[in-house]
């Protein structure tokens, strides 16, 4: 077909999590601009298993870009060169032909490689599990309009709800600090009257969490807003600085 | 104690500490630059030594001045600590080159502009302060007439005199003039600024300045929480035009005044 393209990818292989990795080269041939990256890896999956060869491990899972499972630092950039996307809705005609695609890992020590571009992100798990969540009784679903929230507030909390957890803010960040996704995910409940409750707990062991994974910290650099596919916004950092500085002098 | 330990201690907390010291060194420089701007006053440097006598001897700010040594060794060291932390969280570096196009330089480099700074910082004080506390210098005698306010008589005191006479700072009346008696710490300045060398080093730590404060301002208020819908324009604004361009500008400018344009 006309307006196919072939390049040449660089990618990260590695055995597992001991082993150290290194690039190996590909050429994909025959891609169509309307495949999106995974498809074209898919492509060049395929050559490789009918050649005996060890098929290119990544994660994806939904491939509409709400998972966030794929995970890709492509050619210097989380998710590639497109803005406000995840690798998945990444489509081959943003390159062309005769390309050289660099594909990493995202890096970062909370993020150990699994194998190839796989990573082991079980870190936002216990950021999570350390206070991401409200404890409410179980029973019969509770009415609606029972607990009055402003409709700015409900609109910036589900902004802030809308991070998909994929790890690209980490990825881009020179200090691989999550910070991003903590704050988006102590903004979702903090803006909240039903998350007040165990506001100022939540933001404390949600910061160790995070601490003790081995991010690094935050220097106002701003790429994970730049870089973030669900276009969450750096106004949740200000936002967690200022609910942990509350927590710490009036907390218990 | 401990809860405050904890947040000193965690990511967010050592920010805070980056950002309120910061601050304070930025009101600092402020009093600084303003304090300065008396070496271009064309008055045999009175005014200046005289400013000086008073930062040295007025009990207030005597006591400012171990807070801002200690708060520069606190900024310092806690930034030291942060770099080696970020390095660490990312012991695998990638191997495509980053692009940079979303970031700032200076946002990125805060470590080395710092570092810089710390350089500039002690070079300056062993140039300035560690000379007017310890060193041998020269004192000067100004006689100024006290309805006009001119300086009628400047006389020089060798350091050896001063030394010998063990002579203290005054100012007095004397038969209607003011007699000021004081280290000569301009001429101090204006002979370090004759060196281009001295001069070329102070213009570009100010460089490094601006750029340190270009990034820091404006990022300690989002540390801090500030919103920054509401403020961002104010705050960015403060953070390029005072702090970035017109503080190392006015700082820059007294070398070079020194090395062009004073006899």
């Amino acid at each position: 077909m006309s307006g196919n393209m072939n390049l040449t990818l660089k990618v990260w292989r590695q055995k597992n999590v001991k082993e150290s990795g290194r690039f190996e080269t590909y050429t994909a041939k025959n891609i169509s601009p309307d495949m999106s990256f995974l498809e074209m890896l898919d492509e060049v999956n395929e050559d490789l298993i009918k050649g005996g060869k060890d098929p290119i491990a990544f994660d994806h899972d939904c491939r509409e870009g709400i998972c966030g499972m794929c995970s890709m630092y492509i050619n210097g950039r989380a998710h590639g060169p497109v803005k406000g996307v995840t690798a998945c809705q990444l489509h081959m005609r943003s390159f062309v032909d005769g390309d050289t695609i660099t594909i990493e890992p995202w890096r970062a020590a909370a993020f150990p490689v699994l194998r190839d571009l796989v990573v082991d992100r079980t870190s936002f798990e216990r950021i999570q599990q350390a206070g991401g969540y409200v404890s409410v009784n179980t029973g019969s679903a509770p009415d609606a309009n029972a607990i009055p929230v402003p409709k700015d507030n409900a609109d910036e909390a589900f902004n802030s709800a809308a991070c998909i957890g994929c790890g690209a803010c980490v990825a881009a960040c020179v200090n691989s600090s999550a910070m991003l996704f903590l704050s988006a995910k102590v903004s979702q409940y903090a803006l909240l009257p039903q998350g007040r409750v165990e506001a100022k707990r939540r933001v404390a062991n949600m910061l160790k969490a995070h601490d003790d994974a081995g991010f690094g910290a935050c220097t106002n650099t701003e790429a994970c807003e730049a870089e973030c596919p669900k276009g969450i916004s750096v106004t949740n950092i200000g936002r967690l600085n200022r609910e942990f500085a509350a927590a710490s002098i009036s907390g218990e | 104690m401990t809860k405050f330990f904890e947040f000193l201690n965690s990511s967010v907390g050592r920010k805070w500490l980056m950002a309120l010291t910061g601050l304070f060194l930025s009101l600092f420089l402020i009093v600084h630059v303003s304090g300065n701007l008396q070496l271009f006053k064309n008055d045999g440097g009175m005014a200046f030594n005289q400013y000086s006598v008073f930062m040295t001897t007025f009990p207030p700010i005597k006591i400012v001045s171990y807070l801002l040594h200690a708060t520069i060794l606190l900024h310092a060291l806690n930034g030291f600590y942060l770099v080696i932390r970020n390095q660490k969280a990312r012991p695998v570096k990638y191997a495509s080159k980053k692009d940079t196009r979303s970031t700032s330089w200076a946002s990125r480099n805060m470590g080395i502009l710092g570092t810089v700074l710390m350089i500039f910082i002690v070079t300056h004080m062993i140039n300035f302060w560690y000379q007017y506390k310890f060193g041998a210098m020269n004192w000067k005698t100004y006689v100024v007439e006290a309805t006009t306010g001119k300086v009628v008589k400047e006389d020089m005191i060798p350091a050896a005199d001063a030394a010998t006479q063990n002579l203290q700072p005054v100012t007095m009346d004397y038969m209607g003039n003011t007699i000021i008696i004081c280290k000569d710490l301009y001429a101090v300045v204006a002979e370090a600024f004759k060196n281009p060398a001295v001069v070329a080093f102070y213009v570009i730590s100010m460089l490094a300045l601006s750029y340190h404060l270009l990034h820091g301002f404006q990022s300690a208020f989002q540390t801090m929480g500030i919103r920054r819908k509401k403020f961002e324009g104010v705050i960015k604004g403060i953070g390029t035009f005072i702090f970035a361009i017109l503080i190392p500008a006015l700082f820059a400018a007294m070398p070079i005044f020194f090395l062009f344009v004073h006899k």
